[in-house]
């Protein structure tokens, strides 16, 4: 019995971690930010593949993949500078621009460093409960989700650049006026964006298959997710995670994958009809 | 103007007439021209690039030793990049603006059926060079792969045998996945075995815990992965980590998409397949293939089946089009009706069924060790592509075009 119980939270947690990380970046940049980044994906998979490079030469995992994410950050602040910058009036041409951006990395990647780069496999340790195994590192990956979630809600909420960084989006003009360097606060924002989402790549590079167009897989959830979530990231994407997890979790358990991904899709349009504004609405609704 | 100058330019015309006429002698034998449609991006390009490559070293290998009835081949590449629409936009461009003499290619069964009645629509002869799920009745179409009388008649049963009754499917959600499971359902219930489970999965999915789970409720012997593409590969090491410890078998696996180079050891150990070609062959004639592909692709990770079977279509069909002397698919189709289209290939010879119009092949079936070598269990030799035939497939005397399964099957007339 307990065995069934701590099965159906290992396949939330699971389904959750995935939902979380690989929409935490999209949430700054697109819930926040209002910029389509098309190139999240490649983001994740720049994580990805530095985790796996550095691995390769020696440095131990979990430093390779806070390298991975502090290096997705820093090109993520360079395409700020480069390209995003000149969007922030422009919604529309930022969803091209950064579509761009994705098909020129994927191609560069394959051509770079060719169709399929030897996995470096998930750290050992599972253990068993009942009939079931279960990969340890799977839990890591939930904490990962949890400290994610945690440590946005400190940034934002409880710093001093948290503060500017809210108003700037919320008003940059006025911002400005009040002595905030915006350039600035938007590519530090950016940057943090697309490091969560290399962080998503590298937690996640030990156990998928590395290959250029592999931030494919993690798109369609991360957008998803932050949709559901809302104007309001740090209200509405936990929230969201876990409403999405928990359909699919239970439709995958009873009828298998396929019933999973179209009852999760199913389950968002269903919110967007009902909630055009995101379960942030109600939340914030709620909270006044 | 300068007397100097004008000796150049006269000289120049000379020599312009010349390399003109030059060319006008060779136009009088045009190459021969060879449309090919492979990815080589998108998902699918890490198992794309060796078909890619095995044709261009056979077009090489061809020109150099004086081409098809003494015509030089011309491959004209296009990259559909995984995308249907454009396999059938490509293909038609191939087809009807180039006017290719064959087209070759095509890596998944949804891409060769989205192919297949735009070929119909004309008559040039169409090579699909995978292992694929079977049963095509097509006479456009010439199969180079192996097919499923060749690897799951072979291959379930052995399984049953080493590791139990119960198999529990992985599948990827469309017409190869789909098929191949029936399949095995119809081999299973012959075997008296039982499927404990089967799940599709969408292609693009690359989260598998509650897979993993799923099949740990079933308590099956052992498993079918015929899931597909790179997200879905992510099963293994998802799996490894878990600690499911089954045995595996797949008709897929190893040969074709190199899982065992791809993933850190032990992620496919105890994985078995039933192949015609996988590059731990190590008879002199598959030697020395493999010496001639990697010193033109030294960064080949692996000469996958697909490669392999890309590299033999261009030699059969040098071989149909020599004995037929004549490129015309009708021509070359009383060549192979005489069952005499054969080819001397590196698995050793390979022939044309008359009826069905696909390859038999030599079939080994091999396992996957926790450091990830290979080993060959079994040596089957070589084995027709009979079932087409024995349900009533007859394209000498009748052209289907369509593809049977187990569940559905010519009516009878």
């Amino acid at each position: 019995m307990s065995a069934e119980v701590f099965s159906v939270f290992y396949q939330f947690a699971d389904v959750f971690a995935f939902l979380i990380l690989s929409a935490a970046g999209l949430a700054i940049v697109f819930g926040m930010m209002g910029v389509i980044n098309m190139a999240h994906g490649e983001f994740i998979m720049c994580g990805a593949y530095v985790t796996v490079g550095l691995v390769n030469l020696g440095v131990p995992l979990a430093i390779a993949q806070i390298l991975a994410a502090v290096t997705a950050g820093l090109i993520g602040v360079l395409v700020e500078f480069l390209v995003v910058r000149r969007f922030y009036k422009r919604p529309l041409d930022s969803l091209l621009a950064t579509w761009g951006l994705s098909l020129i990395v994927t191609q560069s990647m394959l051509l770079i460093v060719g169709s399929a780069v030897r996995g470096i496999g998930t750290p050992e340790g599972s253990f068993a409960i009942g009939g079931y195994t279960f990969s340890t590192y799977r839990l890591v990956l939930f904490g990962c989700a949890v400290a994610v979630l945690a440590g946005l809600y400190i940034i934002f909420m409880k710093t001093r650049f948290g503060v500017i960084a809210r108003a700037t989006m919320q008003n940059a003009a006025m911002a400005k006026a009040l002595g905030a360097r915006t350039g600035r606060i938007y590519a530090i924002s950016f940057g943090i964006g697309t490091g969560l989402a290399g962080l998503c790549g590298a937690l996640y590079a030990p156990t998928m298959t590395l290959i250029p167009t592999m931030g494919a897989t993690f798109v369609v959830e991360s957008f998803v997710t932050v949709v559901i979530g809302g104007a309001n990231v740090l209200l509405g994407t936990a929230p969201a995670a876990v409403f999405l997890a928990m359909i699919r979790m239970a439709l995958n358990a009873s009828y298998g994958q396929i019933i999973g991904q179209i009852g999760m899709l199913v389950a968002v349009i269903l919110i967007i009809r009902v909630l055009p504004e995101g379960l942030s609405s109600v939340l914030v609704r709620r909270g006044r | 103007m300068n007397s100097g100058r004008k000796l150049r330019m006269v000289l120049l015309g000379a020599l312009l007439g010349t390399v003109a006429s030059m060319s006008v002698g060779r136009a009088a034998e045009p190459p021969l021209k060879v449309g090919l449609l492979e990815d080589v991006s998108g998902d699918l390009a890490f198992m794309g690039m060796p078909k890619l490559h095995g044709s261009q070293l056979a077009v090489e290998e061809i020109n150099k030793s004086g081409g098809i009835l003494g015509r030089q081949i011309e491959l004209i590449h296009l990259d559909p990049q995984g995308d249907n629409a454009r396999y059938q936009e490509f293909g038609r461009r191939l087809l009807n603006r180039d006017k290719v003499d064959v087209l070759i290619g095509g890596i998944t069964s949804a891409s060769r059926e989205a192919l297949r009645p735009i070929v119909d629509r004309t008559t040039t002869p169409y090579f699909y060079t995978n292992q694929y799920e079977g049963g095509v009745c097509d006479a456009s179409m010439i199969s180079m792969g192996a097919v499923p009388e060749q690897q799951f008649s072979t291959l379930i049963p052995w399984m049953v045998e080493k590791f139990g009754k119960k198999v529990y499917v992985i599948a990827a959600d469309y017409n190869f996945g789909q098929i191949s499971a029936e399949w095995n359902r119809k081999i299973m219930k012959d075997l008296g075995g039982e499927v404990v489970g089967e799940e599709f999965i969408p292609l693009g999915v690359s989260q598998f815990a509650q897979t993993i789970q799923n099949i740990q409720k079933a308590k099956p012997d052992w498993l079918l992965t015929i899931n597909v593409g790179a997200a879905q590969d992510s099963f293994f090491e998802q799996a490894a980590a878990a600690n499911l410890n089954l045995p595996m078998g797949s008709s897929i696996k190893v040969m074709l998409g190199f899982e065992h180079k791809r993933f850190k050891p032990p992620a496919l150990n105890n994985m078995h397949a039933t192949a015609n070609w996988f590059e731990e062959i190590d008879t002199p004639e598959a030697t020395e293939f493999k010496k001639r592909w990697h010193a033109k692709f030294p960064d080949e990770l692996y000469i996958n089946d697909m490669g392999y079977n890309a590299y033999n279509a261009l030699y059969m069909y040098k071989a149909l089009v020599e004995k037929a002397k004549s490129i015309k698919l009708e021509d070359m189709r009383k060549v192979i009706a005489t069952g005499d289209a054969c080819i001397d290939a590196p698995e050793g010879k390979v022939c044309i069924d008359p009826k069905s119009q696909h390859t038999s092949h030599r079939m080994r079936l091999i396992s996957v060790g926790p450091k990830h070598e290979v080993k060959v269990e079994k040596d089957y030799g070589t084995i027709q592509p009979y079932w087409l035939g024995e349900i009533g497939c007859d394209l000498t005397k009748k052209n289907d075009k369509d593809q049977y399964t187990p569940n559905h099957l010519p009516k009878k007339s």
